[in-house]
């Protein structure tokens, strides 16, 4: 099992030997966010610009100009939160080919609590026009996103966890944006997770299937854009669809897959994910198990809010 | 509650500040996660501050005219909770909970948990606005409480601290002291040449802070941040001006990343890190003498 994180430094620096288009700025924290990798592997291609992740978006968007395909590189949390109206601006408005590398997305970050917690970026890049946005489940999933993400032209948002989860898929594995994927099959529920928490809600399905319970389970890769229709097809007529995801329940996959549904489904839908507060700093297994996610908590939800529970 | 009137001595403050610096390191190592050369360069300004200066009541952690401290590198937590542990906020046996779930003890500083704090810090580069707006207020209802920020020199970095810089001394906040904690390190940083690329440059090596602050019509003291004589005596000097310059103050301290500890001091390597049994066993030697006795 790999990290993402240390999937993204080493695919990136894999790209850079071969690409002098790609560049990854850094905002103090290539040690966590392993874009050391990629400093000592190609250091030309690394460029750091301090605590300072404004200016970093700044100086991506103006690389861009110039032919480059720069990564930002820092805790998500900076970007999407503290650079928000710079990433609007010079980036989502202007279509430039500016890569954001989301590190330590969502409720786990190495117990540095809620100021790290990014809990809301998917409700954030998501609203915004012209940003694809990306939440892989695993290692391979994220290389191959990372890879699909040096030609693209466009900007580009990908949420990458600090720590390693069990694997969804194989290798080989083809990255297609906006296509939602079948993961496990069955009757009872239909579940439809994202990035990570896919890993997690696959083995909460495992428990369901100790209960009795065959769960269909739907991994969404992309946010955004999405192939709606593919997501309507896979749903079929389920009469419940439970939304699981490491992220705020306003605004995120919960969000998207009720704006979906609404406009035109007719299932029930049950969004699981944080609630509407502050987290804390905890260990990975605590900080699961408290607020919701672990694949045992995500097993208990399903059966105490759907149907499937009679 | 004038902490300056009755200043313990400085092998006192010594003392303490080797004890805080062993808290820092034991409770980084039991929790399995946070930050070390950060605190421990700051440890002994925080000892003088909490111990010889600020107008505080640890039993009445709101008292409305206290003196206000803002640690803006708040990843430095641990540091100031051991502090405030032994200037009696909470228990010393409560450290041991530092990072754990259903802690007051967080790994970000967080006002609304923890007696003692007076902002929620852990994003870099906001404290001082933050200070400056506590000590705008000051200044408007007619308190006579000081404001007290400390940045760490990466933080520098970030462009909304000077937003406060530019900005203060039109409002006149003489009530304001920036402490700069100027290890020369930061988490990763920039390589300082080729020689060695554990090297690292100074994250503001290439700046002349006390002429751009002065520049910016700040009062502006460079100290030892190690020597009490250095930090009691820039103090002593804010107060002194307090009313009467309308200028706020930077006292830039120079620090050494990892203080106190040989294996910790002096490496960008150990801005976070979990010591060893060894290592700890040197630490507390080193902190505490070979009996572990302290002070
Ligand atoms: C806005 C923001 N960006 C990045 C970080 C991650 N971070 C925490 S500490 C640190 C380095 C800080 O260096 P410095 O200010 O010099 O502090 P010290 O050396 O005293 O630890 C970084 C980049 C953060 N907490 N906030």
């Amino acid at each position: 099992m790999k990290a993402q994180r240390v999937v993204w430094g080493e695919t990136i620096a894999d790209l850079a030997a071969t690409d002098d288009r790609v560049v990854v700025l850094d905002g103090d924290l290539a040690t966590s966010t392993r874009a050391d990798i990629v400093a000592d592997r190609v250091p030309d291609a690394f460029v750091q610009v301090g605590i300072a992740e404004q200016n970093m978006v700044g100086m991506a968007f103006g690389l861009s100009t110039l032919g480059y395909r720069p990564w930002l590189s820092t805790f998500g949390v900076f970007l999407t939160h503290r650079a928000v109206d710079q990433i609007r601006m010079l980036v989502s408005q202007t279509k430039a080919p500016v890569r954001i590398a989301s590190a330590y997305s969502g409720l786990l970050n190495g117990s540095s609590g809620k100021t790290h917690q990014d809990i809301e970026d998917l409700a954030i890049m998501r609203a915004m026009p012209n940003m694809t946005v990306i939440a892989p489940a695993d290692e391979v999933e994220a290389e191959a996103v990372f890879r699909w993400a040096a030609d693209f032209d466009g900007p580009v948002y990908v949420r990458v966890a600090r720590d390693a989860v069990t694997p969804v898929f194989e290798a080989p594995y083809t990255f297609e944006p906006g296509q939602p994927l079948l993961v496990a099959d069955g009757e009872d529920v239909t579940l439809i997770s994202t990035g990570v928490q896919t890993s997690r809600t696959l083995d909460a399905v495992r428990i369901l299937a100790e209960r009795g319970v065959r769960a269909k389970l739907i991994h969404l890769p992309t946010l955004k854009p999405l192939d709606a229709d593919a997501l309507c097809a896979l749903v079929g007529d389920a009469r419940e669809v439970v939304t699981v995801e490491e992220h705020s329940r306003i605004g995120g996959l919960g969000g998207l897959v009720a704006e979906v549904l609404s406009e035109r489904g007719t299932a029930r839908l049950v969004r699981i994910g944080l609630e509407d507060r502050w987290s804390e700093s905890a260990p990975n297994d605590f900080l699961l198990d408290k607020y919701g996610l672990s694949p045992e908590r995500v097993a208990d939800a399903v059966l105490a809010q759907t149907a499937v529970a009679v | 509650m004038d902490a300056a009137a009755t200043r313990p001595p400085n092998d006192e403050l010594a003392a303490l500040a080797r004890e805080a610096r062993w808290r820092i390191v034991e409770t980084v190592a039991a929790s399995k996660a946070g930050h070390i050369g950060g605190p421990l360069s700051a440890t002994d300004l925080l000892i003088a501050l909490y111990f010889a200066q600020l107008a505080i009541d640890p039993a009445d952690p709101q008292r409305e005219d206290r003196d206000r401290f803002i640690l803006s590198k708040g990843h430095s937590a641990i540091g100031l909770y051991a502090v405030l542990a032994l200037r009696g906020y909470f228990p010393v046996e409560e450290l041991a909970t530092f990072d754990h779930g259903d802690s007051r003890l967080q790994g970000h500083p967080d006002m609304l948990l923890t007696p003692g704090i007076d902002a929620s810090t852990g994003s870099l580069g906001q404290g001082l606005s933050a200070g400056a707006g506590m000590a705008l207020g000051a200044k408007r209802l007619g308190r006579d409480f000081h404001t007290w920020v400390m940045v760490g020199d990466g933080e520098l970095e970030e462009g909304m601290v000077w937003e406060t810089v530019l900005s203060a001394p039109r409002f006149g906040l003489d009530n304001l002291t920036l402490i700069i904690d100027l290890n020369g390190l930061q988490q990763y940083g920039w390589p300082a040449g080729d020689a060695d690329r554990f090297d690292r440059s100074e994250p503001v090596g290439h700046v002349d802070l006390e002429r751009v602050f002065t520049g910016f019509g700040w009062n502006a003291l460079t100290i030892d941040g190690h020597d009490f004589d250095a930090i009691l005596g820039a103090f002593d000097r804010v107060t002194a001006d307090r009313g009467v310059s309308g200028r706020p103050t930077v006292i830039i301290a120079r620090t050494a990343k990892g203080r106190g500890i040989s294996f910790t001091e002096g490496t960008y390597r150990w801005h976070n890190g979990v010591a060893t049994e060894e290592q700890l066993e040197t630490a507390r030697t080193e902190l505490l003498g070979a009996t572990g006795a302290g002070r």
